[in-house]
């Protein structure tokens, strides 16, 4: 009882104490607006990327992590050794990790995540990604052995994902309303509809963040997403949905705009099983009719890195191929021609929400148009293009930008939603999976760009472009988004 | 003539001579792309300046009235179609189960927000004029219904009603023969009204993306585009909004003035 009332007493002091600091101290609150809301918080369980930019390494972390410009680097494994034939990989946990429950973070987690999403019927998005994995052992509490059945030169890097990041069993039951992570911020509150909050976690493993708190908005109408940005409601718009209006917001002085590139590969997908595009000549001309340089400029207000094939210029492995489909009405008029097409051909467009597909879609319809292509624009919400789209392949084309770091292995896969079946790339990325040498591996990725180019599987429009736009005291914001993630533990506010 | 009659008679041909005359020329072509083009304020080369593809607006306004009357027209049509033999049948049958059911039926469907269940019906079976034209029309029929049979309903106690009785036309030829040519001036009076709620109607479900999808140009799907360009192109609002300003007002004066130019009571007292 004593005790009790003295350490009570001792807290009001260090509460008034921090109150007392704070208002000295830059603001320690930041309110974050994204356009989509999650429709939960598991990021293990759902492709959603809504979720890993709430929750990734802000709530949940992996073994090892990305940083803002791409690289990885450990997060919950301090270090790690790597068996001679490449095949084991041991990690060393960090020691004294607790999960916001209080329960300690081990080895057992550790198997227990992974096997999770190892599981025959796991609902784990990025599947793939674990693949390789034979078995996981625990050593001890801070040990764990991963065996793969093959070399793996990206596991490190797939293990940075948002859709490897370490659960507990105890908490996951309500993983999807209550996330309990290890990370240096704690669930807070979700409003549906509104907001979402997290709390600074005081029992944090690495250095205290600069926020104490951080509210994600979600705001998906670009109309009221710039009223908002100018009355200052939010402090942080991480993707801003209207391009147009960076101009204004560049030229007031209470804020900054921060442009970087993306992981998402915008392209002019296309159902390679259905006739006329199982066709290479029909698809050729659609790459050729294609004038990506309008298509950036009419949509994005000239935001975008045009790109040639299913790659990140920025990615040092990257090749230049856009001059393989440069644009060339003729040219596409003539394979048309060729294949039997002479005619024109109808098909229809599948357009989801975003600008960049909305308005991309407009003008790809009347690039199509003058060679004789008449796309029939179909303008879908997301859920919608999630069923008859990706899971029901019931399409012609559509436009969409596909977000995930390194995705050309997606070409691998002859049941993915454009449906390539291409037996020499499935070979090629085999042999990329059990490559370690970096040269090498830079070598077989760009003969995957070259091939993938060379079969015109999609229509490969333009690199997305982050559009960030923050108030001016804002620091610390990931510039380009190597993942989905508001990496909250790099941001501050300037005094 | 009213001012009314005459005012809404000209602000209506203008908009319907700009839709006829899309059909043989317009200054560009509605669905050109020019993105070097864009945003142009309205200038002599494109009198309303161009829009965010660099397409002129002048033409697509031309054509975008091409699209607002035809979807206001038929869904018009078809209240008048199904509405008008409804409420002369309800009227023939007076207090029958026959106009109960009729009736009952115009009432289900008044009760329902009309916008809504349009937005329902698009959502259901797909966005498009054709399916924004069905139900806009669907909200027609009971209006036209309604009217019909209160205005039938006095005639058939009128004596020369009773004279076609006795000479022996039926029910349904009394009713296309007497009692339709006397409710006509009704009919139009209201058909004018509801075409420029049609118009409206139109232009609220493309602004929600339900009308026509592009290419084919509509008002409210150029409004809705506009939106986020408003405060550094204010003319891509302005101008489809002042379209649509004017027809709906030119039909409304229109109405109002034939209402008091076709009232025989009003004749008379101005003769």
């Amino acid at each position: 009882m004593e005790m009790q009332s003295v350490r009570s007493f001792a807290s009001a002091l260090a509460l008034g104490a921090t109150l007392l600091a704070s208002q000295a101290m830059a603001k320690s609150d930041i309110t974050i607006a994204m356009q989509l809301e999650p429709p939960h918080l598991d990021p293990t369980s759902a492709a959603a990327q809504a979720i890993d930019s709430v929750v990734y390494t802000n709530i949940f972390e992996g073994l090892t992590r990305f940083m803002g410009d791409g690289s990885v680097v450990p997060g919950l494994a301090e270090s790690w050794e790597i068996s001679g034939d490449g095949t084991q990989y041991t990690f060393k946990l960090r020691e004294g990790v607790t999960f916001h429950d209080g329960t300690a973070m081990d080895a057992e987690d550790v198997k227990f995540s992974l096997d999770r999403a190892l599981t025959e019927d796991s609902a784990n998005a990025q599947k793939a990604l674990f693949a390789g994995i034979e078995s996981v052992e625990v050593i001890d509490p801070l040990t764990v052995k991963v065996t793969l059945a093959a070399p793996n030169g990206n596991f490190l890097f797939n293990l940075a994902w948002g859709d490897a990041v370490i659960v507990a069993s105890e908490s996951i039951g309500d993983i999807k309303t209550n996330p309990v992570g290890t990370g240096a911020f704690t669930f807070g509150e979700w409003v549906q509809g509104d907001s979402i909050t997290l709390n600074r976690n005081p029992e944090y493993w690495g250095d205290q963040p600069a926020l104490e708190t951080a509210t994600f908005k979600f705001i998906s109408d670009p109309t009221a997403a710039f009223a908002a940005m100018m009355a200052e409601d939010i402090d942080v718009f991480d993707n801003f949905p209207a391009p147009e209006n960076l101009p204004q917001f560049e030229a007031d002085p209470r804020f900054q705009v921060l442009v970087g590139s993306t992981e998402g590969e915008t392209i002019l997908s296309t159902n390679n099983k259905q006739p006329p595009f199982d066709d290479i000549r029909v698809r050729q001309a659609l790459a050729h009719a294609i004038d990506r340089q309008a298509i950036i400029d009419g949509a994005m207000f000239g935001y975008g890195t045009p790109i040639g094939t299913h790659f990140a210029p920025h990615n040092p492995a990257y090749v230049d191929l856009t001059g393989n489909s440069a644009h060339d009405p003729e040219k596409a008029k003539a394979l048309l021609a060729e294949a039997g097409f002479a005619d024109g051909i109808e098909t229809t467009l599948h357009l989801p929400p975003p600008s960049y597909a909305r308005r991309g879609g407009e003008i790809i319809a009347a690039q199509l148009a003058e060679v004789g292509i008449k796309a029939e624009i179909i303008n879908v919400e997301w859920a919608q293009w999630l069923e008859s789209v990706f899971k029901g392949k019931d399409f012609g084309l559509t436009i969409v930008s596909h977000t995930e770091p390194m995705d050309i292995g997606i070409y691998a896969r002859p049941d993915y939603y454009f449906q390539y079946d291409s037996l020499d790339f499935q070979t090629l990325m085999d042999t990329l999976n059990t490559t370690t040498d970096p040269e090498e591996r830079s070598k077989l990725l760009g003969e995957a760009q070259r091939l993938i180019a060379a079969d015109y599987v999609n229509g490969y429009l333009f690199q997305l472009a982050k559009l960030g736009v923050a108030k001016a005291g804002v620091q610390g914001l990931w510039e380009n988004a190597p993942t989905a993630a508001i990496d909250l533990t790099a941001i501050s506010w300037s005094e | 003539m009213s001012r009314n009659l005459i005012l809404g008679t000209l602000l209506s041909s203008l908009v319907l001579l700009a839709a006829v005359v899309s059909f043989v020329w317009t200054p560009y072509d509605h669905a050109a792309l020019n993105i070097p083009d864009k945003l142009q304020p309205p200038s002599t080369q494109h009198w309303f300046g161009t829009d965010h593809f660099g397409r002129d607006i002048f033409s697509m306004i031309m054509v975008g009235a091409r699209t607002s009357i035809a979807v206001a027209l038929v869904a018009v049509g078809i209240g008048v179609g199904f509405g008008v033999p409804l409420g002369l049948t309800a009227a023939a049958r007076k207090g029958s189960w026959l106009d109960e059911v009729i009736m009952r039926g115009n009432d289900l469907v008044f009760a329902f927000p009309s916008l809504v269940i349009a937005i329902l019906i698009t959502a259901v079976f797909g966005a498009g004029a054709v399916n924004a034209i069905i139900a806009i029309g669907i909200f027609n029929i009971p209006v036209f219904a309604r009217i019909t049979r209160g205005a039938a309903l006095s005639l058939w106690e009128r004596e020369f009603i009773l004279a076609a009785r006795v000479s022996g036309k039926g029910a349904a030829r009394i009713s296309a023969e007497h009692i339709l040519p006397n409710v006509a001036n009704l009919l139009i009076v209201q058909g004018t009204i509801q075409f420029s709620l049609g118009i409206l109607a139109e232009a609220g479900l493309s602004y929600v993306g339900l009308g026509a999808q592009p290419p084919t140009p509509s008002w409210g799907r150029m409004l809705a585009d506009a939106q986020t360009m408003v405060s550094f192109a204010p003319h891509l609002a302005l101008i489809p909004g002042l379209a649509i300003i004017v027809t709906v007002l030119g039909l409304n004066l229109l109405g109002d003035g034939l209402r008091d130019w076709l009232d025989p009571r009003i004749r008379v007292a101005r003769a």
